[in-house]
């Protein structure tokens, strides 16, 4: 380390530089500084979504009902599968990463490389994944009515599963509905003023929704609110029928940050936004990964005699880590 | 930092390992084991686990005393107790031995923790309270939600 501060002649002062307060260097001292900082950011933003959650406690959506997907395995529902190997994904590349400063420190420098290059491609895995499971929320699988209190109705019957149990199965909305022409049509700018347009209009109209549903008598509507055994109320044939004609507004199907077909638009929000500042935390961590790797290749450190800046990408690196196991807990599984 | 010494066991010496790649691979099993129970309660969600664990302490200002102290017990489903448990250990280990906690100084140990640690569980208590009070005017209150 010694090698790294510039000598200034005043040495031994205790304002001459080359003190080590706590018996830690300036850069690592610095990299904690900012990751107790960011620590609190993100616990301002999970401790939002806590507030949120709190506040509708008896109709937040259920984690495990939402993300149920996992790729290449199109229509089971295997929920926390593919979130659990993501954390297996981000804990492994952590384990790389830490190998890789072990390695700094023992001067291995073919080591540290090798170290390195599997910490970005796991850090890689881990944001396409995060796409992934972007994407696949954005798209949305059953569709819903919501109505004009805001609230989500959802669809299913009662099937009999092996054992012989009945279970309530959810039904996507264009298994039984068909689109009517609609007199209403997408208002686009070439058509009238310039500056006026509205995004694509929904797939089918509350009409339709309730026609299908009046045809299919097996089919009810699964509502927002938790019952005392943890789980979503289903209503009766009749309420189903009456809840949509009275109060449904539109169909929707998918997330983005205005609706949720899974149930409050708030939930989507934060998911959005506490992943997407996590999943971009990741992206910067591979970026300066890829720089400190490249560093590292071309015998920077090596000639610096010592790997102390693999260190402290590391202990960012792991943080990324250690605030992916605080979302896993508060998003996935609490 | 060629020279730079590790402590090299956990559990308060229980487990001590030989170099520190070994106690790095132990540390990773640890995790993983503790991420795999998650992922399985999570999935099955055993029945005794949904219901807290304790009924919340009545009349006088000592059962309200006794209710905050207890309130994870009082008012959390046991499992997600657990959860929140877990979740705090894998932080220490991750913090400890991945992120070499365990090699510094108490002081800047103790600076980086108590301060998070502190901040934090205000920061909890005053958005849950608040959003406690906000749920109870809406239940209890003239809100019409169910339109």
């Amino acid at each position: 380390m010694d090698s790294t501060i510039v000598s200034t002649g005043k040495e031994g002062k205790t304002w001459g530089g080359g003190n080590q307060p706590l018996k830690s260097s300036y850069g690592k001292m610095m990299m904690w500084f900012f990751i107790v900082s960011d620590a609190l950011t993100f616990s301002g933003f999970l401790a939002a979504y806590g507030f949120s959650r709190f506040k509708f406690i008896d109709y937040w959506p259920i984690a495990d009902e939402v993300f149920t997907h996992v790729p290449f395995l199109h229509g089971q529902e295997l929920p926390m599968i593919y979130v659990a190997f993501m954390t297996f994904v981000l804990i492994m590349s952590s384990v790389t990463m830490v190998l890789a400063v072990d390695a700094g420190h023992e001067m291995k420098k073919n080591k540290v490389i090798w170290y390195m290059f599997f910490t970005i491609v796991g850090g890689a895995i881990f944001v396409g994944s995060q796409a992934w499971e972007w994407a696949t929320f954005i798209k949305g699988d059953y569709g819903a009515i919501q109505t004009n209190g805001g609230n989500i109705l959802q669809f299913g019957e009662y099937r009999t599963v092996e054992g012989g149990d009945l279970v309530f199965k959810r039904v996507a909305v264009e298994e039984f509905t068909t689109a009517t022409a609609n007199e209403r049509i997408q208002h686009e700018n070439k058509n009238g003023l310039w500056f006026e347009d509205e995004s694509a209009l929904p797939a089918f109209s509350v009409n339709d929704v309730y026609h299908g549903l009046k045809a299919h008598p097996s089919i009810l509507v699964r509502t927002q609110t938790i019952n005392e055994d943890g789980e979503k109320t289903i209503l009766s044939r009749e309420a189903s029928l009456s809840q949509v004609k009275d109060n449904g507004k539109r169909y929707v199907k998918g997330a983005n940050l205005e609706v949720n077909e899974y149930g409050a638009p708030l939930f989507a929000d934060f998911f959005f936004f506490i992943t997407g500042f996590h999943g971009f935390h990741v992206l910067s961590g591979v970026v300066i990964n890829i720089i400190i790797f490249f560093n590292v290749i071309i015998g920077t450190y090596e000639r610096r005699k010592n790997y102390e800046m693999v260190e402290k990408v590391g202990l960012y690196w792991h943080f990324v880590d250690l605030v992916w196991v605080f979302v896993f807990t508060f998003f996935y599984l609490v | 930092m060629a020279n730079h010494a590790h402590k090299l066991e956990i559990f308060r010496g229980l487990i001590k390992f030989k170099s520190n790649t070994q106690k790095i691979w132990g540390v990773l099993l640890l995790l993983s084991i503790i991420t795999a129970v998650e992922v399985v309660l999570g999935i099955y969600k055993p029945t005794s686990l949904m219901t807290p664990l304790m009924t919340p302490f009545e009349g006088g200002f000592g059962a309200l005393f006794c209710n905050i102290i207890f309130s994870g017990f009082i008012y959390m489903k046991s499992l997600n107790l657990l959860f929140i448990v877990l979740t705090i250990i894998k932080a220490y280990y991750i913090a400890w031995d991945f992120m070499h906690l365990r090699d510094e100084t108490k002081a800047l140990r103790r600076l980086v923790v108590w301060t998070s640690i502190f901040l934090i569980s205000y920061l909890i208590f005053i958005l849950l309270q608040e959003a406690g009070y906000i749920e109870s005017v809406y239940t209890n209150g003239f809100v019409k939600r169910d339109f």
